[in-house]
């Protein structure tokens, strides 16, 4: 058992795995990491070490030790990353010598960053899941002293991703159950304001700006209080979008103009506080087909993992690597479990 | 007799959704909580969730194993076997709760009593007498708001907040109860407070849900601190 210890933590910065389902009904949304698509990197790179939890780091990462030599892989949003002052390239494996000390620093493009670590985190499952789910108060945010365990399990370092991510200027929505409440207008609105991203963004919801006049529903602000979906598009009492995201409460009393697609929810949850979007209405068909590409698209990053070519004198620990053997291929389908 | 007609939706890219009235009413709820239990009996294969709220069933599934056409159609054809206006709640389980109603667990029991122009003495007897039915959960994991208490119980929530009421705070408006699962502010009155645990996030339960019934069993201070330190779980209750 290997265990890591928080020297420093941003102010969220937690345990995430894909989250839980099948519980909204009992009052308790699904959680897990903002961006699974940085999940599914940390598979693509860890393989059959990466047990589904990273440690999510929304806007700033960490100071952390380990008792134990360690394999990790940096991915999600783009961090500063350091490994006893020696930088790191982000979306790649590196070793974690034991005793070395790991400093994440603040994200240089987007929003979450994920430090996976290869093994088994020795952490209860609740309700199915290892992920903290700060809002009901299943686990906390990580500060410093906090101690965690880890099963080891070994990994390849040496291995990279090539950067694919580009910032979301357009977010495609469907219409939501209460859509209709906002008729016409209220869809032309949506898909020809401008929106900011505000800093009042966490990982239960973010609200929105935007210049002029908002919209209103027809039925006022007193409904009967209903179910809620990931991504829903509140407007609440002051007229301010507020997109529902992981945390969210599963029900809300107020009306929900339209739906953000799961395809577009990670690059949202990415946006940094200030980043400008465009909302665009799709159809249900167009959504799936959304969905299903991108599900395709995660199992095939595996096929562009790839050795990382460095110059020797800039790699931290030269000795630790397996310098010939092992190479995973890119096109075996074997190769992703 | 309110005539129910259901509404169905989509719900987001992966739900259905079946409105039974626009508003609350006991019968919308009763067909909500029958819809979910038929639904969920279907146990198609990649069904993910089927719950109710207040008036609604919904069911979420994975769209790559359940066709949208396929889950709608299942649904429409339980939709189609029951007369919606006279289907009765199923049969529940039964919980109860020690409950206290002195004056320092029920803060604004007076209060209440005086807009509801009734004793004090007489609301307490009258919520001891009255399983109550969890509507729906929400707000906090595992937190209910319970129905219908009688026309007389049918006082607004206060203008102002209550800064806080601690977990089982028994808080009363609209002739519902809704039982804290979490320390909060709300605009809801304190009348009592059950010695319940709240939101127990280690998982091992027992939990409410949409459908049980639970009563409010009054108990002296003694029996109250009693409950909490064994645990403050759901004690089984006969209806």
């Amino acid at each position: 058992m290997t265990r890591i210890k928080v020297l420093s933590a941003g102010p969220s910065v937690t345990l995430q795995d894909s989250g839980r389902t099948g519980l909204s009904a009992f009052g308790l949304s699904a959680g897990g990491a903002m961006d699974p698509m940085a999940l599914a990197e940390a598979h693509a790179l860890l393989g059959a070490g990466f047990d589904g939890c990273a440690i999510e780091m929304g806007q700033m990462g960490g100071r952390y030790t380990a008792d134990g030599d360690l394999v990790i892989a940096l991915t999600g949003a783009r961090m500063k990353a350091q490994l006893d002052g020696a930088s790191l390239a982000w979306g790649q494996i590196h070793a974690w010598p034991a005793g070395a000390e790991l400093e994440i620093g603040a994200a240089t493009e987007g929003a979450y960053g994920y430090l996976a670590v290869a093994g088994t985190w020795q952490v209860p499952e609740r309700f199915g899941s290892k992920s903290t789910h700060i809002q009901a108060g299943i686990g906390a945010p990580m500060t410093g002293g906090d101690v965690l365990e880890l099963d080891p399990k070994p990994a390849e370092a040496g291995l990279g991703l090539p950067n694919w991510r580009t910032t979301a200027t357009e977010v495609r929505v469907i219409p939501s159950v209460q859509s209709g409440w906002f008729g016409e207008d209220g869809r032309a609105w949506l898909e020809q304001t401008v929106f900011v991203k505000t800093a009042r963004a966490s990982r239960m919801g973010a609200a929105l700006s935007f210049d002029g006049q908002g919209v209103q529903s027809d039925h006022g602000l007193s409904v009967a209080s209903e179910i809620v979906s990931l991504g829903d598009i509140q407007i609440t009492g002051d007229g301010t979008p507020y997109v529902l995201m992981r945390e969210a409460q599963t029900t809300g009393g107020y009306p929900r103009i339209a739906t953000v697609i799961s395809a577009d929810l990670p690059a949202f949850a990415q946006l940094a506080a200030g980043a400008q979007i465009r909302f665009k209405f799709v159809t249900l068909e167009q959504a799936l087909a959304a969905r299903a590409a991108q599900a395709d698209f995660a199992k095939a990053l595996r096929g562009r993992v790839a050795p990382v070519v460095r110059a020797p004198e800039t790699i931290h620990d030269l000795l630790s690597y397996t310098l010939v053997s092992g190479v995973v291929s890119a096109t075996d389908p074997e190769g992703w479990e | 007799m309110t005539k129910i007609d259901p509404v169905l939706y989509p719900l987001g890219e992966d739900g259905l959704l079946v409105e039974f009235a626009p508003a609350l009413s006991m019968q919308a709820n009763a067909a909500a909580i029958a819809c979910r239990d038929a639904v969920s009996a279907l146990g198609l294969d990649g069904m993910v969730e089927v719950g109710s709220t207040l008036k609604s069933t919904f069911m979420r599934f994975d769209p790559a194993l359940l066709s949208h056409g396929r889950a709608e159609a299942a649904l429409r054809d339980v939709l189609g076997q029951e007369d919606w206006s006279k289907v009765e709640a199923p049969a529940a389980r039964a919980w109860r709760l020690p409950s206290c109603f002195a004056p320092e667990y029920a803060p604004q029991l007076q209060d209440f009593a005086n807009l509801a122009e009734r004793p004090a003495a007489d609301l307490v007897d009258e919520l001891a007498a009255t399983p109550l039915r969890v509507l729906a959960l929400g707000f906090a994991p595992g937190m209910p708001y319970l129905g219908e208490l009688p026309a007389h119980w049918n006082v607004p929530r206060q203008s102002g907040l209550t800064p806080k009421v601690p977990v089982g705070a028994i808080t009363a408006a609209i002739r519902q109860i809704v039982l804290f699962a979490v320390p909060s502010g709300t605009g809801w009155r304190q009348i009592g407070q059950a010695a319940w645990r709240g939101f127990d996030s280690d998982g091992s339960g027992p939990y409410l849900s949409a459908g049980d019934v639970l009563r409010f069993d009054p108990v002296g201070p003694e029996a109250f601190a009693d409950h909490l330190a064994a645990g403050g779980g759901l004690l089984e209750d006969r209806l």
